[in-house]
């Protein structure tokens, strides 16, 4: 499921519309993935406060968002573009692949509530091809 | 038994109340039909799908996604017991409808974004546990006598 030019193009527009909100989306993204799925707190008992919200949650949701907007720019090569990313989750992190799946949509609901007239039928397949994809670059070296 | 707060029966139903079944009906079938084009193969008698415009404007369709929330209200309306009301329904999708259950999680993702792009700030981190977690038991319900 390989984005077309024109997927492509929708997304690098529909980033940058949304720049200006990317740290707030990136935030509660994360934020509602630790309160809908409490299962992905798991990943983060190293922190003192996991919960929806919380300075560490935002923090590190903008980091995510942060590596979102890298990959926008290497959306011609995305395996390429985030091996070292990729060696990380794999070898690192250990991130359960699924749960790439479930911050997806998180991402898409708060896309979704803070550009509604933006985030049409179309930009919306498009972004989760593209985070879809994603997830795949950054699981490639698990196995 | 699914174990519901006070706090989540007045989400959900404050969620039902506001809400305008032949918009977000529509805009939500149509949605899942345009974001996970595979879903299209129970819609053959549905005339127009062939691209993300026709379906948007196809009136078949839209009368059918109004249906399908109108179907939600037997779940709002029996939260307690969503499993058994949704019993026949199950047999319904499962034997004549035949339905990969699958579709009814990506109708469920659709229809929550869609009602997050309705709402917006209102969709609050609280709003959408427990609409999902609505959605997550109408989903298993809708599942669960596939044979």
């Amino acid at each position: 499921m390989s984005l077309s030019s024109k997927q492509k193009a929708t997304v690098k527009d529909f980033f940058s519309k949304m720049s200006t909100r990317s740290d707030d989306i990136g935030a509660e993204a994360l934020s509602r993935l630790v309160a809908v799925y409490p299962q992905t707190k798991s990943y983060f008992s190293h922190w003192k406060d996991a919960s929806p919200g919380s300075a560490p949650v935002r923090k590190h949701g903008i980091t995510i968002m942060g590596g979102v907007y890298d990959a926008v720019g290497k959306i011609d090569d995305l395996k390429g573009g985030l091996l070292s990313l990729s060696e990380l989750h794999a070898f690192m992190l250990r991130v359960d692949p699924v749960n790439f799946k479930l911050l997806a949509h998180c991402m898409l609901v708060c896309m979704s509530m803070i550009f509604p007239e933006e985030f049409t039928p179309q930009v919306h397949v498009a972004v989760d091809k593209f985070l879809a994809q994603l997830a795949l670059a950054l699981a490639e070296k698990y196995r | 038994m699914v174990e519901w707060t006070d706090s989540e029966r007045a989400i959900i139903n404050g969620i039902f109340s506001n809400l305008d079944y032949e918009e977000i009906g529509r805009k939500s079938l149509c949605r899942c039909l345009i974001v996970y084009p595979w879903t299209q193969r129970y819609f053959g008698g549905f005339g127009n799908l062939y691209n993300a415009e026709t379906i948007l404007c196809n009136p078949l369709i839209a009368a059918h996604g109004t249906k399908i929330l109108h179907g939600l209200d037997r779940a709002l309306k029996n939260m307690d017991d969503i499993k058994n009301t949704y019993a026949e329904l199950s047999l319904l999708h499962s034997d004549k409808l035949h339905v990969d259950p699958d579709n009814f999680r990506l109708l469920a993702d659709c229809l929550t974004v869609v009602i997050a792009a309705k709402m917006g700030p209102a969709f609050t981190v609280d709003t959408q546990v427990a609409w999902q977690k609505f959605l997550s038991v109408v989903v298993s319900a809708l599942g669960r006598q596939y044979h």
